[in-house]
């Protein structure tokens, strides 16, 4: 097997959170993703990194292709070191919100993708890693 | 600071968002619109997405805002040019954009907002038809 091409972006302020959204886009295009395939994958991305820049104090996103062969897709790994979410089925609610938000970043974005996990602990942070196949 | 700019076309004001929005200029745009309406009186607010690649849960809310408030302020509020892409993306993210009109075109929205009266009330002019 080849060596898996990889990429992480860091995530700190809302300008990163537009960076992030247009390396998603880059990688997606490249993967010859459907428009409609890019734009949900972008969206999530978009919802998660925003996520980890308002609650896990920033973090980042690290990009990588996932499968081989007859099944491609992207791979994006969001963490953070931030204070954790104490009850993940509450936090996949739509309308659940701790912030100002809509409370639709972590139902919606769950949505836009094929895989989505969750991994948190409270006090040390939290990586959601979801998978857009093609 | 970079701001997108408001346009002022009678007493219409007209958005045309080109970039891709960090969320403080999201914010700015909020403040700029409702300031606009106020100090110029406008009563309609036409807004141009048709650039836009995505809107998230983010930029969904600020639309939302930005027509609640403009109604608020008298002004109504369309939004126009939404690529196909995006509104489906937009739905599935559970965000149908409830209180915010839309419409296919520019044109399209020029023309709702004319046959809303916003292009043409003057402050006097409150016996309008109401058919």
């Amino acid at each position: 097997m080849s060596e898996t091409k990889r990429e992480t972006v860091p995530l700190r302020n809302s300008n990163d959170v537009v960076l992030a959204r247009q390396r998603v886009r880059q990688w997606a295009t490249e993967l010859r993703f459907t428009l409609v395939d890019q734009t949900k994958l972008v969206t999530a991305a978009s919802e998660l990194a925003r996520n980890a820049v308002d609650h896990g104090r920033g973090g980042s996103m690290t990009i990588e292709q996932a499968g081989a062969g007859m099944r491609v897709g992207l791979r994006l790994i969001f963490e953070d070191q931030g204070p954790g979410i104490p009850d993940v089925e509450m936090a996949l609610k739509d309308g659940f919100t701790t912030g100002s938000g809509m409370g639709l970043g972590l139902g919606g974005s769950k949505r836009l993708v094929n895989d989505f996990s969750i991994e948190t602990e409270p006090g040390k942070g939290t990586r959601i890693t979801v998978v857009r196949w093609k | 600071m970079d701001r997108i700019p408001v346009l002022r076309m009678g007493s219409l004001l007209l958005i045309t968002i080109q970039v891709d929005m960090h969320d403080k200029l999201a914010l700015q745009l909020q403040d700029d619109v409702t300031s606009r309406i106020a100090d110029w009186g406008s009563t309609g607010v036409l807004i141009d997405i048709s650039s836009l690649e995505i809107v998230d849960s983010f930029i969904g809310r600020m639309l939302a805002n930005i027509a609640a408030m403009s109604r608020v302020l008298g002004a109504e509020t369309i939004v126009v040019g939404m690529q196909p892409a995006v509104a489906i993306t937009l739905v599935e993210l559970g965000m149908s954009l409830p209180g915010v009109r839309t419409a296919l075109s520019v044109e399209a929205g020029m023309e709702l907002l004319y046959g809303a009266g916003a292009g043409f009330r003057t402050g006097s002019e409150d016996e309008r038809d109401e058919a």
